[in-house]
């Protein structure tokens, strides 16, 4: 069953007085529970395609179904819901907020969310044992190596079980050893939990963790 | 820091309010105290004054008419010289101010008895450092000759005589105390008074201490609003430069918020909810702070007592409340305004 179906999308934006096409009509479904992984050089589109993804940025044109609605068609409120419930991101830089712990970063997701965090939860229990990250949870972002945050920040991302988890260079911040067990960690909530996963990266071997692999070029798919 | 600093900049704000109110009402509540510690219960005044000031006379031959009139026990006349804005000299004639007001007691030296001779009260010598035989000059090269406790008509006597000599003002007298029989008969006595004296101000002693309020003093109430407008003007700018700062800082935590589906409302909320903990914990700073105040205008201003005003917090609470809140308006739209992607490039 289709869950992302991009047809003929564009995005152009101006940087002063200079429109920039970065998306040029891209096409591309991913199945439910695929584990896909965008690369590219910099400048392809990547990271917009992701924004949109995401519903961080309108697209242009064309049409963006997630679970069959157009993210096209959606205003700024309703991009905001989609944040919400629909997808979980995941940063090069982590992106936890210092003030809060572990759990603390974990909690205010789910707050967003409108869940007041007091009903139990065995699927992301699950999740949680998975990432290994249960003795953790209650240091500072400061007091954690980077791929213990990097971990936590995908127990963020999945609090609330989205539809699709975005991962934008997950492992770019990462020693290889970090990039391996976050990577795996990945493969793993894809296998044993069927979470569809779209992952940037530049790296090939981090890609060649991922069930498939676009290649993306001057706002084209090309591969 | 910055947190400290907003804190510190509410409480003063808070405490500029409170200060300045306890300080109306302080100063005011010490002129009652002192204006119903002569014992009279009815005051004459020449006609045309108003207000509680002194600066009119008439002349001292109407205590003689005075004192024959039914129900008066006592009437005696004082000639109050104003020196500047905030002192003045009164002239009493010691022995029936004695008697009126159950005297002036002496915690050192002696009543005047020379042409230069002055008493003061005891707030007047400590603030100005003041022993008997201690010289001060006030319009006059005097000597101070005893030092009486607070609380009656004035902070500093001369013998009546002595005053209007050097002042030429002779038989005159600004204002005429008058004792009854029976405070009962008060409002008896002022019809007679006043048909006796029309033109004169006769006013019971209870209605001259009503007008010692901050409502009734136009230029206090005035000043008030002024210096309470400055306090929300203070608080406005600093929470709003605080959480502008705040928001700039913390730009790369909105674009997060946000990536996880955070609503304008949402971001607002968090600002609003640091802004109101920010304004109650410097409310309760400037709460404290006036304590302070209050000891250090007790040392450098004894003549300007001030009161712990309870009555004012809420008002002062609320006014840092507001102003707080006012200023996180526009810090806490742009935080909401915010472009996700922009914030989470943020460095």
């Amino acid at each position: 069953m289709t869950e992302i179906d991009i047809q003929n999308l564009t995005k152009t934006y101006r940087v002063g007085e200079v429109e920039v096409n970065a998306l040029r009509g891209v096409n591309l479904k991913i199945e439910r529970g695929e584990f896909v992984a965008i690369v590219g050089p910099s400048g392809s589109g990547k990271s917009t395609l992701f924004h949109i993804l995401g519903g961080l940025t309108p697209p242009t044109s064309g049409a963006v179904l997630i679970d069959g609605i157009d993210l096209v068609k959606m205003s700024e409120a309703d991009r905001t819901r989609l944040r919400k419930t629909t997808v979980g991101f995941v940063f090069q830089k982590y992106n936890l907020l210092p003030t809060l712990t572990g759990a603390g970063n974990i909690e205010i997701a789910r707050h967003i969310a409108g869940h007041n965090g007091k009903e139990p939860d065995p699927q992301f229990e699950e999740i949680l044992k998975l990432l290994g990250i249960s003795g953790r949870l209650n240091h500072k972002p400061r007091a954690l190596s980077g791929g213990e945050q990097q971990r936590i920040a995908i127990a963020r991302a999945l609090v609330n079980h989205p539809s699709l988890l975005l991962a934008d260079e997950p492992t770019g911040n990462l020693d290889s050893e970090n990039s391996t067990a976050v990577l795996s960690l990945l493969q793993g909530l894809n296998k044993r939990l069927g979470q569809t996963i779209l992952m940037i990266t530049h790296n090939p071997e981090a890609a060649a963790f991922a069930d498939r692999t676009v290649t993306m070029r001057d706002g084209r798919i090309v591969n | 820091m910055r947190t400290l600093l907003s804190v510190i900049a509410i409480g003063v704000e808070v405490t500029l309010i409170l200060t300045l109110a306890g300080l109306s009402r302080g100063v005011l509540d010490d002129m009652a105290t002192r204006s119903r510690g002569t014992g009279a219960d009815i005051l004459i005044r020449p006609p045309d004054s108003s207000g509680f000031t002194f600066s009119l006379t008439m002349k001292q031959g109407i205590v003689g008419k005075v004192r024959t009139m039914p129900h008066v026990a006592m009437a005696t006349g004082a000639y109050v010289k104003q020196i500047d804005s905030f002192n003045s000299i009164t002239g009493i004639n010691l022995d029936e101010f004695n008697a009126m007001s159950g005297g002036l007691k002496f915690l050192k030296g002696r009543p005047f008895q020379g042409p230069d001779d002055l008493v003061v009260d005891e707030v007047f010598a400590r603030q100005h450092h003041l022993q008997p035989g201690s010289p001060i000059e006030f319009a006059h090269s005097w000597k101070v000759s005893g030092i009486v406790e607070q609380g009656k008509l004035s902070r500093t006597f001369a013998d009546i005589g002595v005053l209007q000599e050097l002042f030429s003002a002779h038989d005159e007298v600004s204002v005429i105390y008058v004792k009854l029989d029976d405070p009962a008969n008060t409002n008896a006595v002022i019809a007679s008074l006043e048909k006796e004296l029309p033109t004169y101000k006769v006013i019971s002693m209870d209605e001259f201490v009503s007008l010692f309020s901050t409502n009734s003093v136009p230029y206090i109430e005035a000043f008030t609003h002024v210096v309470t407008g400055v306090a929300v003007l203070i608080g406005f700018l600093v929470v709003c430069l605080s959480m502008y700062t705040a928001v700039l800082e913390r730009t790369r935590e909105i674009g997060i918020l946000k990536a996880l589906g955070a609503s304008p409302g949402y971001i607002i909320g968090i600002l609003m909810r640091e802004t109101i903990m920010l304004a109650l914990t410097g409310a309760a700073l400037g709460i404290l702070m006036t304590y302070g105040t209050r000891s250090l205008m007790a040392i450098f201003a004894p003549s300007m007592p001030q009161e712990i005003v309870t009555d004012w917090y809420p008002t002062a609470v609320g006014i840092a409340l507001g102003g707080s809140i006012v200023g996180a308006l526009y810090p806490g739209l742009r935080a909401a305004r915010q472009d996700a992607i922009e914030a989470l490039a943020y460095d």
